[in-house]
């Protein structure tokens, strides 16, 4: 597993046995602990939320927003279904760190999503795997098999009074049902197409009923956070940016991987705890939350430390936490052609800019990609990117402006090379290289 | 048309929603159709729709909506291939490449003994171990280098 060196682990500790994600093991970590405290102590439901809060947990997801004030935000007193869904439709091109913890701690999953449904007073949940994880979906049930059998989910949760069934539901390959009001479509057995907010779903969610969706890192940490406590969780990190965080690092680096490091570590110590850039090259830029976050150069993250302020001062955002790293051997054309493809590919196709937008994109950046673009292409693509920023029901239609418009204002001067010589200015056979795909055999 | 051990499989799926909301158990019971039948025939996503007591149409927005579904038939194994840009920066172009060579097939075809499909896919989640594949929307493949992928092939039996 790829959890080298991470600087003091909190989700991840302790995860080196052959079977970590067993029941037997995490109860041997100390797992389930959290759940009996609150319950057998009778700790409120104020209490669990102030102590959330007081750890300044911002959702792990992409959004950053407040856990502990997102969960005050549900009607608890209201009569009937109330629902917590955890979003692990992991989709987001370079993110897979819900994907390791599915695989080796998911029933801090279970145990963080049954804290949560106590504190909202919700009484059924659903876990949204990406349909792409199937063998970590079917971990995913067998841990909740073996979580309903010890009475830590199921009717009368340790004796408390409390109910809480948990079940799982999977996607089947679309990017756009990690939209939470997508995602609420997609449980209710319908295309996933997202939902006009408001009203926000803590009012109307699933089947119409109150619900919080919350990412899976988001809903791992809770346990951690009781434990430990609120104000020590935040001190882990740095202030309005509590706690660890794992980075998903990928691209040209010698150890791609997941990495838990506290929040406001130096991208520099991040970059060299994945053992610096492969073959010792060059970085070019660093896409720093996801494909949506917009990528920054080389001398600015350089400057930065890993945290949502940080990231947003340096101009992009820290998203999911998926750190695509690029270096000399790059065509950004090539980077963002793929990139909008991908928009264009996953939008849903309800709202026409982000439909006909997207579609536009990738052909113009096509054309250029493949010799092919006209002098006027730049204004246009800023136009098109314009038009569809803001002006839809979800947030895909922003994501797949920003990476269109970062590329340009950033590394303008490699689309207007290939205007002008209908080439790239980096050599095929350096971008293979960089690639580190090992040769065909002759 | 759905084998006894089908339909066990639909029921446990059914169990996990309110009993008034049948409909959300769809994407399960037509995963679990195509995994019986290799495929989605029409007959199938109407025989999930039926059982479930929803229209069908509703059920074939569903199935169309969601690209693991496949509505033509496949080869016996179907390999979909990561190319998305964290791939592509470690190989997932190149793996897609060796891969249309040996199999003589482009993106979307077929292989003329029917054995494989292949599928250019989208983000798999799993980006750290690029090149990625998923076989048969099951089982994912990691670190697909010329090595391994004759391996892989050497497999499919």
């Amino acid at each position: 597993m790829a959890m080298l060196g991470a600087i003091t682990p909190v989700l991840m500790a302790g995860l080196d046995g052959d079977n970590s994600w067993s029941l037997k093991d995490y109860v041997a970590r100390g797992g389930y602990e959290q759940l009996k405290r609150i319950l057998i102590n009778k700790m409120t439901q104020e209490d669990v939320i102030g102590e959330v809060k007081k750890s300044v947990l911002r959702g792990r997801g992409g959004a950053g927003f407040p856990t502990g004030l997102k969960w005050s935000f549900m009607p608890r007193s209201f009569p009937g279904d109330k629902y917590v869904v955890c979003n692990t439709d992991e989709g987001e091109p370079g993110t897979f760190k819900d994907r390791d913890i599915m695989r080796y701690n998911p029933h801090a999953v279970i145990e963080g999503m049954a804290i949560a449904a106590f504190a909202m007073g919700a009484n059924r949940g659903y876990n949204y795997v990406h349909g792409e994880i199937w063998e970590l979906y079917k971990r995913f049930e067998a841990a909740l098999d073996e979580a309903r059998a010890a009475g830590f989910i199921g009717q009368n949760i340790l004796g408390s009074g409390f109910n809480f069934e948990l079940f799982a539901h999977h996607g089947y390959g679309a990017y756009i049902c990690g939209e939470e009001t997508a995602l609420l479509e997609s449980i209710e057995g319908k295309k996933g197409q997202p939902r006009f907010k408001p009203p926000f779903p803590a009012s109307f969610g699933l089947y119409g009923k109150p619900t919080t969706i919350n990412n899976t890192e988001t809903f791992a940490s809770i346990p951690f956070i009781l434990k430990m406590g609120g104000e020590e969780f935040l001190n882990l990190g740095k202030p309005n940016n509590g706690g660890t965080k794992l980075f998903s690092v990928s691209g040209h680096v010698n150890r791609p991987g997941n990495y838990e490091i506290p929040l406001g570590t130096p991208f520099a110590t991040l970059l060299e705890m994945c053992g610096g850039m492969r073959g010792g090259r060059k970085l070019k830029a660093v896409i720093p939350g996801g494909s949506s976050a917009p990528v920054m150069p080389a001398d600015v993250i350089m400057d930065c430390t890993m945290d949502y302020d940080s990231i947003s001062k340096g101009g992009s955002m820290l998203g999911s936490g998926a750190v695509i790293v690029m270096d000399e051997t790059v065509c950004m054309v090539k980077a963002l052609e793929r990139l909008s493809f991908f928009y264009h590919e996953e939008s849903c196709g309800q709202c026409t800019p982000c439909r006909e937008g997207t579609a536009w994109m990738y052909k113009v950046v096509h054309r250029i990609e493949n010799g092919q673009g006209r002098p006027e292409d730049i204004d246009l693509l800023n136009s098109v990117l314009g038009n569809i920023a803001g002006r839809t029901i979800c947030a895909l239609g922003d994501a797949a402006a920003f990476p269109v418009q970062s590329f340009l204002k950033h590394f303008g001067s490699e689309f207007e090379y290939h205007i002008e010589h209908k080439t790239c200015l980096v050599p095929k056979d350096v971008q293979w290289a960089g690639s580190g795909f090992h040769k065909i055999p002759a | 048309m759905f084998s006894a051990d089908t339909l066990e499989k639909f029921a446990r799926e059914v169990a996990k929603y309110p009993a008034d909301q049948k409909q959300s158990a769809v994407m399960a019971c037509l995963a679990h159709a195509q995994e019986a039948l290799g495929w989605l025939p029409p007959e199938a996503i109407e025989g999930v729709a039926n059982y479930l007591g929803m229209p069908p149409i509703a059920a074939y927005e569903v199935a169309s909506f969601y690209n693991m579904y496949d509505l033509k038939p496949v080869g016996k194994y179907k390999i979909t291939v990561c190319t998305n840009l964290p791939c592509a920066l470690s190989g997932g172009y190149h793996a897609g490449e060796y891969l249309q060579q040996k199999l003589g097939v482009g993106y979307g075809e077929t292989t003329a003994d029917g054995k494989f499909t292949l599928k250019e896919g989208e983000c798999m989640g799993a980006c750290g171990d690029a090149p990625v594949f998923i076989v048969n929307n099951r089982s994912m493949c990691s670190h697909m280098h010329p090595e391994q992928i004759d391996k892989l092939l050497e497999e499919c039996k």
